[in-house]
């Protein structure tokens, strides 16, 4: 059951430079670290997580091995009209979780 | 895995000492001439047995990637990372680059990079105009006591970069399964 | 007149500095106040605790039918009437003879109540209900119960806690007690209060219980964990809450 927590404003000013922060849970295993048997643990990690606002990206990013488990991330955007602020994570394993916000700008 | 690397980067290679980056063993073959050197440095690879950490130079390599020829400069980047950490396996880092975020004067990009994890990129992300803000905060992985490296490629075709030392007192990466 | 006011302002002056003196003289410190600025804001942003993605998943499973009976813990447990329970247990349930600790008590309610079956120890939900039920008591400080059976389960705790184990042959006592503050690795020894429970270890990148880190500090000193579903561990969160009585619980905790 994947579980993701997402904060950002429920409104905004048009022109307002609003921050979104998003969390979700994934082991994010490095493909570097031995087990209890001695045999590499399968890198298994999130690799790409995309922003989107009424379905035009407004922030990427690509994730290594070196981001911490259940990654978090914030960063900003200008409001600029109401609607939907969409995010997807992609990764390892066929990994694929979508997200919505709904944010009314006025 | 052979792989002939061109002869500028003989000097970065031949310079490495010590545990290699995971998975990738650096040797040089004996020659004795210049000539023959020249033809060819070769690197053989063996496969990860145990994860050692990876070195400033494959950090240098990895940065020369995303820039290039450029020059980099000092300024307009803030690294934030806490200067002891309890616990490699999550510490809170925070980029943060002045820039006007307009559509002629932006940054575009912000990179991440560490010189002791096995691997040395932490974060690659694009941004515009559209984020007003070029400020990004995540939580990481370090492996061990290093220098992390923040890059930002400006609209402009600019680089500037900020760097952190960070002291670990726990490691990631490198722990067993309890 | 004139005396009755002085009167009256000495006393007031003296209740005021004996109730600063009740609040300073609790020089105890939480795990929390041995932590770095960074971790600490990372407990404090609910937004960015990754223990909140757990509560997130609990609060759902709270209101999710489970078992032959078909019902949700919300059928029974109204919203907000969980509040403080963290605080008081381990407890001995009505009917019981033995202390369970919240895992267990959630445990019991699942077997007997929805007629489901016990979730494992240390699964994703177990640890989600504990922890979105800890999260209601955030702030609450906790008070063991008066029962007076808890008594002697208190003193095995005691007992255990005192006594020395495993190869390096240390006791809790000896690293809580008499060198808490001091450092081991680089790291302030706490005095290991369990006002966070349950905690996303940075360690474990993973949510987990006072039970896992009892666990880790045994393997820690070189002893034989106890069994998963050994008593002695309820019996040493029995005296490990008495000795942490009143402190305030800041569950779900973020520790290194």
């Amino acid at each position: 059951m994947t579980n993701v927590l997402i904060n950002a404003p429920k409104t905004a000013k048009p022109g307002e430079i609003v921050e979104i922060k998003a969390l979700i849970l994934h082991p994010m295993e490095t493909g570097f670290r031995p087990g209890t048997n001695g045999k590499i643990i399968p890198r298994n990690i999130i690799e790409h997580f995309v922003a989107t606002w009424n379905g035009a990206e407004i922030f990427r990013m690509e994730m290594s091995p070196a981001i911490a488990a259940n990654p978090f991330v914030s960063f900003f955007a200008v409001a600029t009209e109401s609607g939907t602020i969409g995010l997807r994570w992609t990764g390892d394993e066929g990994f694929l979780v979508e997200e919505q916000v709904a944010i009314a700008v006025g | 895995m052979k792989i002939v690397i061109p002869s500028e980067a003989r000097d970065l290679y031949w310079s490495l000492k010590g545990p290699s980056a995971c998975g990738l063993r650096v040797t040089t073959m004996p020659v004795t001439t210049r000539r023959a050197f020249l033809a060819g440095a070769t690197i053989v690879c063996v496969l990860p047995f145990a994860s050692a950490h990876a070195t400033p130079e494959a950090m240098a390599a990895a940065i020369k990637e995303v820039v290039g020829t450029g020059t980099i400069r000092e300024g307009k980047v803030k690294l934030d990372l806490p200067p002891l950490v309890e616990n490699g396996n999550t510490v809170p880092l925070t980029v943060s680059v002045e820039s006007p975020m307009t559509p002629a004067d932006h940054v575009k990009a912000i990179h991440v990079f560490n010189e002791k994890n096995p691997q040395p990129h932490v974060f690659s992300a694009r941004l515009g105009p559209q984020n007003g803000k070029a400020v990004i905060a995540t939580r990481i992985k370090l492996a061990d006591s290093q220098k992390i490296i923040a890059i930002a490629e400006t609209s402009t075709g600019q680089f500037f970069s900020a760097s952190a030392d960070v002291i670990v007192t726990l490691a990631a990466c490198i722990e067993d399964v309890t | 007149m004139k005396i009755a006011q002085v009167a009256f302002g000495l006393a007031s002056v003296f209740a005021a500095t004996f109730a600063l003196a009740q609040g300073a003289a609790d020089k105890r410190r939480s795990g929390y106040q041995d932590m770095g600025e960074a971790l600490q804001k990372m407990q404090d942003d609910d937004t960015a605790n990754p223990g909140m993605l757990f509560v997130q998943l609990g609060e759902q499973l709270w209101s999710k039918p489970a078992g032959a009976a078909n019902k949700a813990c919300a059928d029974c447990h109204a919203s907000g009437s969980m509040k403080s329970v963290a605080a008081r247990y381990p407890a001995i349930p009505k009917d019981a003879d033995k202390p369970v600790d919240l895992e267990g008590r959630i445990n019991l309610c699942r077997t007997a109540n929805q007629r489901a079956e016990p979730l494992a120890p240390e699964s994703r939900e177990l640890l989600s209900l504990e922890a979105y039920v800890a999260f209601q008591s955030r702030g609450q400080p906790i008070a063991p119960p008066s029962d007076p059976r808890l008594g002697s389960f208190r003193e095995q705790g005691g007992e255990i806690y005192r006594r020395r184990q495993g190869q390096l042959n240390l006791s809790c006592a000896i690293c809580h007690d008499d060198n808490a503050g001091k450092k081991l690795a680089g790291v302030t020894i706490p005095e290991a209060h369990p006002t966070g429970y349950p905690i996303y270890r940075l360690e474990w990148q993973a949510l987990g219980s006072l039970r896992r880190r009892l666990r880790n500090c045994l393997v820690g000193i070189r002893a034989e964990a106890y069994a998963y579903d050994a008593p002695e561990y309820v019996a040493l969160e029995i005296y490990l809450m008495d000795r942490a009585k009143g402190m305030p619980l800041d569950a779900p905790g973020v520790r290194p």
